[in-house]
């Protein structure tokens, strides 16, 4: 594994507003809506004239030219990429790429989701699998066949998996935005109802509406706008596409990506495990946190079952994590709220929930596209 | 072999590029597609080697033997059909000749299972003059 990391791309570029879109159930909203909203929240909070932006990306929309069409923009720059929750970290290293060339000033990245309205039902009928025949169908199946055999190879339990989830509940009921506030206790998670044993309910990520926007600039036209900037640290990536036909699933459980990754990102950043203040992981399924740790290095192979326990990624722990709540209690926006609340961390607007003094925050979503940004103050 | 008319799992849909494999079922063989070139085996099967990428592939009859890499039970009726057959099995077998490739146990007990456990094919009639296979595992 060497990768080439271009250090130059280092700091170059920041993210200067962050919006969001109500999270929920919104039958009479369609995408677009949803994005207008997390998009004329995020403009307001960069400052920006409309006018200014000349770089649109796109995902989980339908169209980019509707979307243009609605917010009045004609951009230089325009980028579409599928529903899937691997793109969000691809969406922002490509429009990183694009600021530090030139190619856009300032760039708009929208995502929005209207699978719970619409009934989205993953795993049916409706997607055709070569596994179908075997009953191989459930999307969340993958990391329950790697979660059991991290409890065969390395003695994991499904109590310390709960930590995951119950770490994020905890996050979820100091955010007034995140769908699931109930509390829910280690017990809750052991008595809810499987759903791909060793897998239940608890380890599943919901299904929401909702959008996420970020606008990014370079760090020199950052530095005269009205929030203070979040740079682009580190970025890295690697992708497995063998054996996967097996989807959401790795024979390794990602490891080797998510160590390529840690690597360039680290390296690109200038900052190593132990100085991250707080943890943004992809979690669709909880399983898949347990991996990033692992493969960042912040505990040993087979070890993240302990290192998690006792609330290490809670807030007041050694590693707080999904300070929002997650993909599995706050709301399912495939990584994209994972990212505005890194920007949001680090600019210390959290109240109950700000991680204090918080100056790295790193995102991860160790997945079959696996990404890491890290977001920095200076 | 048992064939019923209320079969409790998706029926094959067709698919040009897995007729091979659905007819070597039909003789009670597990198949997957081999390089003429490098000898690599690969299942799912591509118009090209993943390895060398020659365009000289052959379909052959693996061993039907492998063993288990991992395994979870379907709790959750995804399908409208799968519903009388829950909790069901999927597993993951790593195939002799490399592929690994999901499939079910016909044991029902999953409690006695352990990663690398040696498991052979087994050909189970289904609706559509169909064969599917399947593994269970192997008497020591």
């Amino acid at each position: 594994m060497s990768t080439p990391i271009n250090k130059t791309l280092s700091r170059s570029v920041a993210v200067v507003g962050v919006g969001n879109a109500p999270y929920g159930n919104f039958p009479d909203k369609d995408e677009y809506a949803l994005a207008a909203a997390a998009f004329t929240q995020a403009l307001a909070d960069s400052g920006l004239k409309k006018s200014q932006i000349d770089g649109i990306g796109v995902c989980r929309i339908p169209s980019y030219a509707r979307m243009g069409e609605i917010l009045g923009i004609d951009p230089r720059w325009t980028l579409t990429l599928p529903a899937h929750g691997r793109m969000s970290g691809i969406s922002i290293v490509e429009a990183l790429a694009a600021l530090h060339a030139g190619i856009a000033s300032y760039i708009v990245l929208l995502y929005a989701n209207i699978g719970r309205s619409r009934r989205v039902n993953y795993g049916g009928e409706e997607i055709a699998g070569i596994w179908d025949p075997w009953g191989l169908t459930s999307p969340g199946a993958g990391h329950a066949m790697m979660f059991r055999r991290h409890m065969e190879l390395y003695g994991t339990t499904t109590r310390q998996l709960a930590e995951v989830s119950v770490a994020f509940r905890k996050h979820a009921c100091l955010n007034a935005d995140a769908v699931m506030k109930k509390p829910m206790t280690i017990e809750d998670h052991e008595n809810s109802r499987p759903i791909t044993a060793p897998l239940r309910l608890l380890d599943y990520c919901q299904i929401n509406d909702g959008a996420c926007c970020l606008i990014l600039t370079t760090a020199e036209r950052a530095r005269d706008l009205r929030r203070p900037p979040v740079y682009i640290a580190g970025v890295g990536a690697r992708d497995n596409f063998r054996e996967s036909s097996l989807p959401n699933f790795s024979p390794d459980f990602w490891y080797g990506a998510v160590q390529d990754v840690a690597e360039q990102v680290y390296t690109m950043a200038g900052v190593r495990p132990k100085d991250v203040d707080a943890l943004m992981a992809y979690d669709n399924f909880s399983p898949t946190v347990l991996f990033s740790l692992e493969g960042l290095g912040f505990c040993k192979r087979g070890e993240s079952g302990s290192f998690v326990e006792g609330g290490t990624l809670a807030l007041g722990g050694a590693l707080p994590s999904n300070t929002d709540g997650g993909h599995l209690s706050n709301s399912y926006m495939q990584g994209w709220a994972l990212n505005v609340e890194a920007v949001r961390q680090l600019r210390g607007e959290l109240g109950a929930r700000q991680v204090p003094g918080a100056k790295v925050v790193q995102y991860v979503a160790a997945t079959p596209c696996t990404r890491s940004i890290i977001y920095t103050l200076d | 072999m048992n064939s019923t008319s209320t079969y409790t799992k998706p029926l094959p849909k067709p698919d040009p590029n897995l007729k091979p494999y659905w007819d070597y079922a039909r003789q009670g063989k597990l198949a997957a597609q081999r390089c003429c070139d490098c000898a690599h085996v690969h299942f799912p099967p591509g118009p090209v080697c993943p390895e060398c990428l020659s365009t000289r592939q052959e379909w052959f009859a693996t061993s039907g033997r492998g063993t288990l890499f991992s395994w979870v039970a379907f709790h959750h009726p995804y399908w409208e059909c799968v519903k009388p057959a829950l909790p069901y099995n999927v597993v993951l077998v790593r195939l002799e000749e490399g592929p690994l490739i999901a499939s079910n146990l016909i044991d029902e007990n999953l409690s006695g299972l352990k990663l690398g456990m040696a498991l052979e094919a087994v050909f189970e009639l289904i609706p559509g003059d169909m064969v599917i296979p399947k593994f269970k595992i192997c008497a020591r």
